[in-house]
């Protein structure tokens, strides 16, 4: 087969793969779903892949990762071990109301749609379109369907689940969600999960998405995330990944935020060997605040890019992006971050900063601000800085007996802290300071805690 | 305990310090005076392991060992101490955890198990009060956003908390009132004992009335120009470091 494709994009081996297979994606999803594919398949038609180079993908090759022959499953294949009996999450002690997605299906335990206190909804994105078709088909593909990004389009065409999260007006959810989302299988595979999350006016949520993989094969992850947040609801959204560096992860969120909202995204990036995020804001109402924060530790050779863009709709609306990472041995990154402030958006306040930390020489970073605004009362900032550890502060540390190697250790800390900082859920913060700490010192295997342990 | 022989130290070709010598025995207290550039925090970095400055000839020996062969932290668990003149803000690093740290890493290679979080809670208190130190600055990161006097403190609440057998004061009175410079003599006095040394680098005499030095030396453009007892700094104090410039070129 392979012989045969050399020569077909990427595009058309998906409009291809999509004809032959059209009957069984949909057979095995729900209708809401099924009612945009059409569509999807003939934006991608239309957009193509993206290509290395181009304004949003300067330096990801998309190509290379979708290039080896990956199996895709669209058949109703369920795992057939006790998932919980071999995975026990790194973000333990959280309680949580616990999620399971794997290979982009929501793992079924018993429960498609789980009911929560005040009426929350949490459960598998297909079935809760059945049994909530106005909630799910008033937001589904409302805020990503726009994209001019052929890989969103890919996602719509084929994703057949995902998580569904819906607080409703008011509500505020006591215990965060978690979503735990696993990559398993005896083959390379390809998975497109979609996740929508719906706070209504008021409503108060906090998510956490940890993805890992539990298999030694090669995974490519292509998501989506829809995230609604109603006037004044607040959304406290992080995600963990943590996939071996033979996994590549393509993540797009698109975030809807009305009057009042608030909503914190994170995303911790501590293993995977090709990761790319976009993050896409609008704030569509007066007073909506966002901060969207990433912390990326890369070694060996690992990629990571964050893409950011944040649309400021309305006036005064406040943003604030904060990037940092610390880049070791061969690895390579990129931070572009985007504010857009529309000639409406009065009195906006926006705010970015990238810094890194590179480790040698070989390590690589490219960072660029993009500001574009179009409104002339308006406040914004953005820095990026590049450095090496400083110094001064390493022989501070080591001139009390502190170790080279703990003095370099409590310094990157230090500087991934502030990331981690801006969280603000307790509980969370002290995991991720945890996770964050192992993972510098090396301790955090990416399988860590899974009996599997799949090397 | 310490004996420096003719070391010449150069940063960037340029030479700093000349040939100094100097011989500190446990139990007693040295004064290093001088003007402004003359080498001063040089031979302190040095001594302390800042790898900024090659040591082009010369030799130090701490208590019967190669100092120069040695890391800035095994100088520090062998009982070095060096306090900054300039200490360094290290944002997000929290001053409990770096003096936990340090002080485990130092029982740690003396063969001892770690303090106890009780333990330590007791030690850094009682140091706290020794040093008169705000109870909050504890709390924050190292130096981050202390005012001047804040950090001079600091280094002295450092220094009680680390107990060290030699400790090199860097001007750590300079720009301090006379309250803080009595806080300063205290947490200096207050570990003196016949098995400790301490060397205090300072460019004004009224830190010695409350630190008795046992020796007083003059280092001018990189060498020990003079050496004597507490009066020759007296007698500097009278005369000004003009007079050591003239001396110099009456020599
Ligand atoms: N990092 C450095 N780079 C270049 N020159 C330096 C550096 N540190 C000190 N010097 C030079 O070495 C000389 C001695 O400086 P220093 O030891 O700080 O003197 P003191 O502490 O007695 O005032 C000065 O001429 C100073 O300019
Ligand atoms: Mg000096």
């Amino acid at each position: 087969m392979s012989t045969i494709t050399e020569n077909i994009s990427l595009r058309d081996q998906f409009l291809s793969l999509y004809r032959d297979r059209a009957g069984e994606i949909s057979a095995n999803s729900a209708p809401l779903l099924n009612e945009h594919r059409d569509q999807a398949i003939a934006r991608l038609e239309h957009l193509g892949f993206p290509v290395k180079g181009s304004e949003e993908y300067r330096y990801a090759d998309i190509e290379s990762v979708f290039k080896n022959d990956l199996q895709k499953n669209f058949g109703d294949i369920r795992v057939t071990f006790n998932i919980r009996e071999i995975f026990h999450c790194d973000v333990p002690d959280l309680d949580t109301n616990l999620l399971l997605l794997v290979n982009g299906r929501y793992y079924n335990d018993g429960e498609l749609i789980k009911k929560l206190p005040g009426g929350i909804i949490a459960g598998s994105l297909a079935q809760a379109s059945k049994d909530y078709p106005e909630i799910v088909g008033k937001h589904y593909d409302r805020y990503a369907g726009a994209s001019n990004d052929g890989l969103v389009a890919l996602n719509t065409a084929f994703a057949q689940d995902g998580i569904f999260i819906y607080v409703p007006e008011g509500v505020k959810s006591e215990k965060p969600i978690q979503v735990v989302n696993i990559m398993i299988s005896d083959n390379d595979l390809m998975a497109q999960h979609r996740n929508l999350f719906v706070a209504e006016n008021g409503a108060e949520a906090r998510i956490v998405i940890c993805d890992h993989s539990l298999s030694a094969h090669r995974f490519l992850t292509n998501s989506v995330n829809e995230v609604f947040t109603g006037e004044g609801a607040q959304i406290n959204l992080t995600r963990i990944q943590n996939e071996h560096n033979g996994s590549s992860q393509i993540t797009h969120s698109y975030s809807h935020q009305e009057a009042g909202s608030n909503l914190t995204a994170s995303i911790i990036s501590l293993h995977g060997g090709f990761i790319r995020n976009n993050i896409f804001v609008t704030l569509n109402g007066e007073h909506a605040e966002n901060h969207s924060l990433g912390l990326y530790l890369s070694d060996k050779g690992q990629y990571i890019d964050n893409y950011v863009h944040i649309d400021h709709a309305s006036p005064n609306c406040f943003s604030n992006q904060l990037f940092k990472g610390v880049l070791d041995d061969y690895a390579s990154g990129s931070f572009n971050g985007r504010i857009l402030v529309r000639r409406d958006a009065q009195k906006t306040n926006a705010y970015q900063s990238n810094n890194n930390i590179l480790l040698t020489d070989d390590a690589k970073m490219y960072s660029r601000p993009q500001l574009e605004i179009y409104a002339d009362d308006v406040k914004c900032s953005h820095g990026s800085t590049m450095g090496r550890l400083d110094d001064n502060a390493l022989f501070y540390l080591r001139s009390r007996g502190v170790d080279k190697r703990e003095a370099r250790l409590m310094l990157m800390f230090a500087f991934a802290h502030e990331v981690i900082q801006n969280i603000r859920v307790k509980a969370l913060q002290e995991r991720i300071d945890d996770l964050v700490n192992k993972r510098l010192r090396g301790e955090l295997s990416r399988c860590n805690n899974c009996a599997m342990k799949c090397g | 305990m310490l004996v420096i022989k003719d070391l010449k130290v150069s940063i960037e070709g340029q030479e700093i310090l000349k040939g100094v010598s100097l011989e500190v025995k446990a139990g007693e207290v040295h004064a290093i005076m001088g003007p402004n550039g003359s080498g001063k925090s040089t031979l302190a970095s040095v001594l302390a392991g800042r790898d900024l400055y090659v040591v082009d000839s010369g030799s130090v020996f701490y208590m019967g060992e190669d100092l120069l062969e040695k890391s800035p932290e095994e100088r520090a668990k062998e009982g070095l101490f060096l306090g900054f003149q300039y200490p360094i803000e290290i944002p997000g690093v929290s001053m409990v955890n770096f003096m936990k740290t340090a002080i485990n890493e130092m029982r740690k290679h003396r063969g001892e198990d770690p303090l106890s979080a009780s333990d330590f809670l007791k030690k850094l208190r009682e140091k706290k009060d020794l040093v008169e130190i705000d109870s909050s600055l504890t709390k924050r990161s190292v130096n981050e956003g202390f005012s001047g006097g804040e950090k001079k403190k600091n280094e002295i609440f450092q220094m009680a908390m680390l107990e060290p057998k030699l400790a090199i004061l860097d001007e750590t009175d300079s720009g301090l009132d006379i309250d803080a410079l009595k806080v300063v003599a205290r947490g200096v006095n207050n570990l003196r004992s016949a098995e400790n040394a301490t060397i205090v680098i300072t460019h004004y005499q009224r830190l010695l009335d409350y630190i008795i030095p046992d020796y007083v030396h003059i280092l001018y453009k990189g060498r020990i120009v003079r050496s004597g007892g507490k009066e020759l700094a007296l007698l500097l104090e009278e005369k000004g470091y003009e007079w050591v410039r003239q001396e110099e070129v009456n020599l």
